[in-house]
């Protein structure tokens, strides 16, 4: 498993809202979700892409403010939880530096339909995009940029 | 007293820092606290219109009131997921 930050938020059961360094084991995150009671489990896996803007991407970096990051994808998951009828909801964000290929973040939602796993995942992830203190940084060839706002 | 200012990604390049403390006496307001450090660094004049704020990790707005003790955070828009 992932090594966990301290800003780690430990639920009843799951820690279902981290953001770690080491890479993500989506199977393991799956497996601590998945009740008997869950008839869909919907999973969202970000991954580095080799190619931005037209060039080719290295690796990537990720930095965080990480108290609020973490305040902010709690409370996204909280009203994912309220908002669609799903049962559980994890999110795992990655920070450092990731290669292609790599996971950077996981969000896997447990309900017994599949209509609210997705339409929650979805809801997730596009609001993290827009909220949650994490910036990216594409490292090209020939340089790095930092990637600012919408993507 | 001090307010405790943090910079990310692009803005923590522009000022060469992620953290740092203005005296609470001398601002007022979120602006205040970003003319502030305009004034050392020109090049955030640019991400005046684009910049988000956060004081103590919840969205602020420009004309947020600042007080001794709190932690201001200035950067870009966020790129996360």
């Amino acid at each position: 498993m992932a090594t966990n930050l301290p800003f780690s938020h430990q639920s009843a059961e799951v820690r279902v809202f981290r953001l770690v360094r080491d890479p993500i084991d989506i199977q393991s995150v799956v497996a601590t979700l998945q009740k008997p009671e869950d008839g869909a489990v919907v999973v969202f896996d970000g991954v580095v892409r080799n190619n931005a803007r037209g060039k080719t991407v290295k690796f990537l970096e990720y930095d965080s403010y990480e108290a609020m990051a973490l305040k902010k994808i709690e409370e996204i998951g909280s009203r994912a939880k309220s908002e669609y009828d799903i049962r559980e909801i994890v999110i795992v964000h990655r920070l450092g530096r990731m290669d292609v290929g790599e996971c950077s973040i996981v969000i896997a939602v447990a309900s017994a339909h599949r209509g609210a796993a997705f339409d929650a995942c979805r809801f997730a992830i596009d609001t993290i995009k827009q909220i949650v203190p994490i910036w990216k940084k594409e490292f090209y060839e020939d340089g790095e940029v930092w990637i600012e706002g919408g993507h | 007293m001090s307010i405790r200012v943090l910079f990310f990604a692009s803005l923590a390049d522009i000022t060469g820092m992620r953290e740092t403390t203005v005296d609470a006496a001398s601002v007022t307001d979120v602006n205040s606290v970003f003319n502030h450090f305009v004034q050392t660094f020109p090049a955030m004049e640019k991400h005046r219109s684009s910049i988000m704020l956060a004081l103590n990790t919840e969205f602020a707005r420009p004309g947020s009131p600042v007080k001794d003790g709190d932690e201001l955070a200035f950067f870009p828009p966020v790129s996360g997921g």
